[in-house]
């Protein structure tokens, strides 16, 4: 673990070089305490893979001292939690068809095997949010079944819909709103990623360190939770 | 509460204060006014409240009308602005009447200009700011630029003085800039070639310039490593994409990237290479962090503890 200046308003902190499940609840019960502790000098905080940047407000505090409130804060966290936090679980329902999931036939294709296997492989594991990115909402999940892995499209899709459910090497994800997007689409969920109605603080359904477990749902099911058939 | 009517909403007009704080674990960019200086003048003429909401106008061809008094304040690019035909000042503060009409014509040096109305623009919060951010359709009246027929809410006022900022304190777009860069922790990713060739080549800013960042062309900045684990981005990071052209990251910047940082650059040289036109030069200098947390400091106790004196072109410290 290691803490460095980055700008004069931020500091990282890198839990590891390699991407690894077993760093995300680390990173996460180190969130937890700065969150807790630190809250007059916090601007925000983002934590992603293997670091956790967090930014300040420098008309509180220099830079050394920063640095060294969160290195004492990290390690105190991981001894306290004993790096054992298992996030929330939550369910996403996704119909899994070729209208709506583009790439799915031409993935089943490409890695030999039938749409019905992809939907079982893509379903049978629970995956670890990594980070929240790109947008609003947006979270990469990992790590998929090596049999589904598969390179992201060499030039994007100009508009990818809103819930589009993707998979990029060994990551999957759900769009939270139309966009660009090169992920290979193979369904698409009802449930709304990022929700401007709710309250601010729970606008985006997940947040690192959440788990998620894809649920295949029917055509009925899908319009009955209010999916969108339209691009 | 009155409005103003946008009859020519120009290129690219925004509401901008300064930005989210505290939603970057969701995915939301900071967003907020890309120069800072110009903004934090535009609300300390207004005696506002620092992080009051302003029009941000790129390059101008802005056209509005107030539909009561009030006094408004302009600063930022040099763009000719008239009342009713008549010239207005720029870096001051008017009064304006129910019915007159502002006209921004175009920009002549500098971007961006702001125009801020006594108590800020009223237009909603979404999470904590005002500020639009066009790629998240977050801010603003409808996550978007101002549209023709737009109306922006403000409370009336007459009773403020009117102030000009000192000539001393108005920057000159045009000067070559040079941006101070705070050196990354990943500077062991830039050999001694590609750090000596970034601090000592002219870069120039190129067509590829937005708000979420500033794409410069110039001699090759060589990474040892193409790509590594998404992480957080901090305002002003320089990103080096494999094609070794820097790219600086401003306000509406995603919040997580994996290309290797040589370096941060200083909030306030962000803000003054946001008024830098394509085709300008600009070279960078690595600084010490403990210089540019000072400066920055002073900078915003300035905005903060400085006071009008009667003369209104003096200001002064209380």
């Amino acid at each position: 673990m290691q803490v460095r200046a980055v700008s004069e308003s931020a500091v990282l902190v890198e839990f590891g070089r390699e991407i690894d499940e077993a760093l995300i609840p680390v990173i996460v019960a180190a969130t937890d305490a700065i969150r807790k502790n630190l809250s007059s000098v916090l601007v925000d905080l983002i934590p992603s893979y293997t670091t956790l940047l967090c930014i300040y407000d420098c008309n509180q505090v220099d830079s050394q001292w920063m640095v060294h409130a969160v290195s004492r804060l990290v390690e105190t966290s991981g001894v306290e939690t004993g790096g054992d936090v298992r996030g929330r679980l939550v369910e996403i329902p996704v119909w899994y068809d070729p209208s709506v999931g583009y790439d799915l036939e031409s993935l089943a294709k490409r890695s030999s095997l039938t749409v019905n296997e992809i939907i079982e492989l893509h379903t049978g594991r629970d995956y670890q949010v990594f980070a929240i990115g790109f947008n609003p909402g947006f979270a990469f999940l990992g790590r998929l079944d090596e049999r589904i892995v598969t390179p992201r499209h060499s030039s994007p899709r100009r508009s990818v819909a809103k819930g589009s459910v993707g998979i990029a090497d060994a990551q999957t994800a759900v769009y939270p709103m139309q966009s660009p997007g090169g992920w290979n689409i193979v369904g698409r969920t009802p449930t709304p990623m990022f929700d401007t109605a709710l309250s601010d603080s729970e606008a985006s359904l997940l947040t690192v360190g959440d788990r998620v477990r894809f649920v295949a749902i029917d055509r009925p099911e899908f319009l009955d939770l209010g999916g969108q058939l339209n691009d | 509460m009155t409005e103003l009517t946008v009859r020519k909403p120009g290129w690219q007009t925004t509401i901008q204060d300064n930005g989210r704080k505290g939603y970057c674990c969701h995915g939301l960019s900071q967003g907020g006014a890309l120069d800072e200086h110009a903004y934090r003048w535009v609300n300390k003429l207004l005696d506002n409240d620092v992080n009051d909401a302003c029009v941000e106008i790129l390059l101008g061809n802005f056209e509005a009308e107030f539909g009561a008094d009030t006094v408004i304040a302009l600063a930022g690019a040099d763009i000719p602005v008239t009342l009713n035909s008549q010239p207005l000042n720029l870096w001051c503060s008017h009064r304006v009447q129910r019915g007159d009409v502002i006209r921004f014509g175009q920009a002549r040096s500098g971007l961006r200009a702001y125009l801020g109305v006594a108590g800020g623009w009223q237009t909603p919060q979404q999470f904590g700011s005002r500020s639009v951010v066009m790629r998240e359709r977050l801010g603003g009246l409808d996550g978007g630029p101002l549209k023709k027929g737009d109306r922006l809410a403000y409370n009336t006022a007459t009773e403020r003085a009117l102030r000009c900022v000192p000539p001393r304190h108005r920057p000159d777009y045009q000067k070559k800039l040079t941006v101070k860069v705070i050196p990354g922790y990943q500077i062991d990713h830039f050999d001694i070639v590609a750090r000596r060739t970034f601090e000592t080549a002219d870069y120039t800013i190129s067509n590829d310039i937005s708000r979420m960042g500033y794409k410069l062309t110039g001699p090759v900045v060589a990474a040892q490593t193409e790509k590594l684990a998404s992480e957080g981005i901090a305002y002003g990071a320089v990103q080096i994409p494999p094609d070794g052209q820097p790219i600086v990251l401003l306000r509406d910047r995603q919040t997580i990237g994996g290309y290797p940082k040589i370096g941060c650059v200083a909030s306030l040289d962000c803000a003054r290479l946001s008024q830098c036109s394509p085709g300008s030069l600009v070279s960078f200098e690595f600084a010490d962090i403990d210089q540019v947390q000072a400066e920055r400091r002073l900078f915003d106790r300035f905005f903060t503890a400085s006071q009008w004196v009667n003369d209104p072109r003096q200001i002064a410290w209380p």
